[in-house]
This record gives structure tokens, sequence and C-alpha cells, in this order.
């Protein structure tokens, strides 16, 4: 395994976003304490406590999961299309680089940085709201995971994307609703019956609810299969991956 | 170069146009040609195309390569080409003649449709890693990443090819490549020229074997590209094989030991540069008429000869390689046919020439 190529790719990924660090840290930041402002303080001090955890620090997780997302896609997708776009992926395919190493780079890298941004808006929260943390280590799990998953989404956007605008349009009209309507801010058991059926397809709520499990222990669905909807997800995304790689989809005529 | 007065001072001082010939063949005559010899497409049809040969001394060899992309258009047309360890490989051919496709399939950024191609014998499809580790880029268009240091650049594509970082060795490229005091700018300051020296930079970062140039003097001014001629002739002294892609014929000419020609998909042919110049070019004798002639003698019937149209000057087209058809034996005759001339000089095919001709569409 050529481990050197793996940790250019890295480094270099990394160097990118300490050069861009207002843009990929403390906008989010920013972004997830107006949140709390509005919805923990304003809009959460008239709402009644859910499952017996006040509304500031119930929507805690989700926010953490609302910037992961987007900031796992965002990052990955950028990594891999700047380079398409300029042409300078013709080193990286003329290099001695396996596609599981590239992707390692890349998505690790990704990864990487929105676990340590999803960090950074828990110390954050932590300011705003009391935070309980029943089960740390899934929590880790759970983060790693969804980071890895949706850097990976990222990456097959950045790879199918052909112009900046298509790579928008995925985490714009479909991650972002997604993650709204994925119990980010409440309860699916808050919907009413039909609507909590229809939520139940919405794949954002499994992350959700198993990241918020871990932190004060109440779910919307049983936690195991949370964990095995976020194995779903790493696997599909994984297997087109590889299909692209082999393909050499948009990367080699 | 010999002078037109150096000729007719040899011509003179020799008294034999036969030794004076000789002379000129030790002093290594080059001209600057203007007109190649016609019908050189059928004797490069006669000779055959690129005499494909495997041997233990070639370090690239392709053979029956063809691509055809998804649009349908068939950019390379079964390719046999073996390129020598060490030497300078020119390939010359018009603008969508296949040469970017052909080195792409060989660096692994194009699959081929078919085909097969070995770097120092390893496989590009089943020995992928060990054939690209050998092998350096310089791609056409100018892609880098803007915003990273130069320094940072190099050390990425050396760490992309499984180097560990070496300090030393980049110092000693940056060095030879005048962006030493560059190294911490960012690569967007940098002119046309850095970046393409940069690029150069990055595919020596690993210490290839192969070293591959897809228009390296495009846009560089004329100083520059010397300095470059200099490093890649300096690659060639340290036993990297080089293979470029040229417009500038002048380079091609000044650098390549071997020429390939290719164009629309086919490789036209291979040669050792000195042997195609010699092969495909002609030569042509120009006499200043002392009196203007209405019509080529009777007496000179039977020779390669144009007469202009003031009559003021007659050229005579010969084959350097053929002793019978000489400059001594013609001017001898010109002699006896009275005819006196004033001035005279001769001029030879160009490389450029020589490939015009192989590219040009057949009428």
């Amino acid at each position: 395994m050529n481990l050197e190529a793996v940790r250019a790719i890295y480094k270099f990924e990394m160097a990118r976003a300490r050069r861009t660090v207002t843009q990929t840290i403390i906008s989010p930041v920013i972004s997830t304490s107006l949140y709390f402002v509005v919805f923990g303080a304003a809009i959460g001090s008239r709402i009644q406590s859910v499952g017996g955890v006040g509304y500031g620090s119930f929507i805690v997780p989700g926010l953490v999961m609302l910037s992961l997302l987007g900031q796992s896609i965002a990052n990955a997708s950028f990594g891999i299309y700047f380079p398409r776009f300029t042409g300078t992926i013709y080193e990286v395919l003329s290099a001695p680089v396996s596609s599981v190493e590239i992707v390692l780079g890349y998505a690790g890298a990704a990864a990487t940085k929105s676990v340590i941004l999803g960090v950074i808006i828990l110390i954050t929260a932590r300011l705003f709201v009391p935070l309980k943390l029943l089960h740390p280590l899934w929590m880790v799990a759970f983060l790693v995971l969804t980071a890895a998953t949706f850097s990976l989404v990222g990456f097959i956007i950045g790879i199918w994307a052909d112009g900046f605008e298509k790579l928008q349009i995925v985490p714009l009209l479909i991650v972002t609703p997604l993650t709204f309507l994925g119990g980010s801010f409440y309860s699916i058991n808050m919907l009413p019956p039909p609507w909590r059926t229809v939520a139940l397809f919405d794949p954002v709520v499994y992350l959700v609810s198993g990241f918020r499990w871990s932190f004060y222990g109440i779910a919307d669905v049983n936690v195991g299969v949370s964990l095995g909807m976020t194995a779903v997800f790493l696997a599909v995304s994984l297997a087109i991956v590889w299909w692209i790689f082999r393909t050499g989809y948009r990367l080699k005529t | 170069m010999l002078k037109v007065t150096d000729l007719a001072e040899i011509i003179l001082h020799s008294g034999v146009p036969g030794v004076a010939l000789s002379i000129l063949r030790e002093r290594g005559l080059r001209r600057t040609a203007r007109r190649p010899r016609p019908g050189i497409e059928q004797a490069v049809q006669r000779t055959g195309a690129c005499g494909y040969a495997r041997k233990m001394d070639d370090i690239i060899e392709i053979s029956g390569v063809s691509k055809t992309y998804s649009s349908g258009f068939i950019a390379l047309k079964g390719i046999d080409l073996a390129v020598r360890r060490g030497e300078i490989f020119a390939l010359l051919g018009p603008n969508g003649a296949g040469k970017t496709t052909l080195i792409s399939i060989v660096c692994g950024i194009v699959r081929a449709s078919s085909g097969r191609v070995m770097v120092d014998g390893h496989d590009i499809g089943r020995d992928w890693r060990r054939a690209r580790s050998l092998i350096g880029l310089v791609p056409q268009e100018l892609t880098t990443d803007a915003f990273e240091s130069v320094w940072n650049t190099v050390s990425f594509t050396r760490g992309l090819f499984g180097l560990r970082a070496n300090p030393t060795h980049l110092e000693s490229v940056l060095r030879a490549l005048s962006l030493w005091d560059k190294r911490n700018s960012r690569i967007m300051t940098l002119s046309g020229g850095m970046k393409r020296r940069l690029l150069i930079a990055k595919a020596l970062a690993h210490e290839p074997r192969v070293l591959f140039l897809d228009e390296p003097t495009a846009g560089v001014d004329v100083e520059l590209r010397h300095d470059m001629w200099q490093l890649i002739s300096r690659l060639r002294g340290e036993g990297v094989t080089v293979i470029l892609t040229t417009h500038y014929i002048e380079e091609a000419e000044e650098m390549a030991d071997r020429v390939g020609v290719i164009n629309k998909g086919e490789l036209v042919l291979v040669r050792d540069k000195a042997d195609l110049m010699r092969e495909f070019g002609s030569k042509r004798l120009s006499l200043r008429l002392r009196r203007p002639l209405a019509q080529v003698p009777p007496a000179l019937e039977g020779w390669r000869l144009e007469l202009s149209g003031d009559g003021g000057e007659l050229t005579y087209i010969y084959d350097a390689r053929d002793v019978r058809d000489g400059v001594g034996g013609f001017l001898d005759r010109v002699r006896d046919a009275g005819i006196e001339f004033t001035d005279l000089g001769t001029t030879e095919s160009s490389l450029e020439d020589i490939f015009v001709s192989l590219v040009r569409p057949s009428k």
C-alpha cells in the first residue's frame, strides 16, 4: 500500500482546510450558535422538555449532525472536484496510487475536518446549554461513521459534478431538507402518525436518533437499527465509489 | 553555419567541385531550407512504418495500441513503438494527431481500447504501480494548484509517488529550474514560464527514469527554452529517457536522437534524426546568372532544374547521397554549356520541411 501517497493527499487537504479556516470552521460554528439563540433560547424557552431533556440540550445532537453532514459533503466534494476542474487530477491518476488510497486521502481528510468541526460545535453548545453524555464511545462511533459515510457521499458528488452548480445541488436540494425533516429539531414521535411513517424513510432520522441516544439515552428508533442503517449507508457509498474507480467514471476516458 | 561566400571560396581554392563538396561535408554544413524533395510520402510508404522490434534496451514498448473515444473518434490506430533507454525521442504531429492520447495512455490517464504498453518490462495494466513509479509527466496545459506554495506542491508530488520527503533532492531540482527563490511563493504569483518550469520540477520530484514532456516549451521565451534544452540534455546525461512532443520542430531538430511522426492516429515513421534528415532531405544549389536565360539550355536537359521567372537564377535540386548527381558534375556541365554565374548558394531541407511533407494531406 502506498501510505506515503495517502499521507500526501491527506496533508494537502488538511492544509487547504487551514487556508480556508473561516469557511471550514468559523462559519459553521457561527451558524450553529445562531441556531442555539433562535431555537434554543427564543423558541425553546416556550417548548416543554422532550423526553425529559430540555429543548436546548435536545437539539444539540441534531445540530451537530446538521453541520457534520453538510461539511462532510462540502469538504469531500470540493476536495476531489477542484483538481478535476483545474486539471491537476492528472498527477493523482498518473501516480502509483490505488483507488482505495485516493479515497482514504480525500475522504479521510474530509471526515477528519468534519469530526473536528463536530467537536468544536459540541464545545460551543456546552457554553449555551447543559450536556449529558451517557455513551461517549457510541457518540464517537456515530460521529466518525457519519462523517466517513457522508464524506464518501461528497466524494461521489465531486466526481459526478461537471460544474459548480451541480456541486451545490445535492447538498441544497436533498441533504439539507432531509436533515431538517430528519428530527434534528424534534422527535419524530411528535409528528402525526402518517408523517412519522414517512419520516422513517429519511435516512437522517437514524443518524440523528442514534447520535442523540448516545447523549441522553432517548431515541426515535432502536439504536441497533440506527447503527445498522448507518452501516448500510456506508456500504452503499463504498460500492458506488468502487464502481466509479472500476469504470473510470468521469475520471478516465 | 557556413555562408555562401565560404562555399564559393572552397570551390575556388580547391578547384575541384567534388573535393569542395567533401570539404563542405566535413564542415557539417547546416542549411536553412525551403522545400523538401517531392515524393517523400511515397518514399515513406516504400520504406515502411516504424520497424517495431522488441529489444532489451527498449524502456518503453508500445504494441498495437488503439484508442477510440466514446464519441466514436478514433484517436490512435494500432500504434507500435519502442523507445530506447536513455534517448531523447521527439514525437511530432499536428494538432489532434494523437500525441497527447498516446502519452496519456502510457501514463495511465487514458485507457487504451486495445494493445499493450510495457515500461521497463512492467505492464502498465497488470504491474501499474511499478510502471507508473518510473514515469514523470509534464502536461501540456499549465495545470497547477494556484493557492499552493511551490515547495508544498513538489513535496506533494513526491509523496504521491510513494517516496519519503527528500529536501535535498527537491532543492536541487528547484535550483536547476531557477525556482529555489520562489519556493515559498504561491503558484498564482508565478509567471507563465515559471509555472511551466514548476510542472517540470513536479515531474522530476520523484526521480523518474522516463520523462514525458508534452509541449514543454509552449509559451516560453527563447532564453528559457534554451535553458530547458540544457536541462533535458543534462537529464539524458543522467540516464533519464525523455519523450517530448513539440510544435517547435527546431526543438526536435536541436535535441532529439530519434523522431517519430504521428498523423491522424497513425505512426507515419520513426527514424534516427540524422538518418531522417539524410534520407528525406533534399538539397538545392542556386546559381545567380550573369546573363538571364530564356529557357533551360538543351545541354542541361535531364537534370532537375528550376529557372526563376526572370531567368536570372538557375536552381539545381539534387540528392546529396547520390554521388552521380552531386554538384561537381552539375557545375562541370554548366561550365561546358557556357553559362556564367556571379554567385551561388545551397540550401537543405530542415526537419520542419520534412515534417510538413509527411503530414500534408495528399491531394
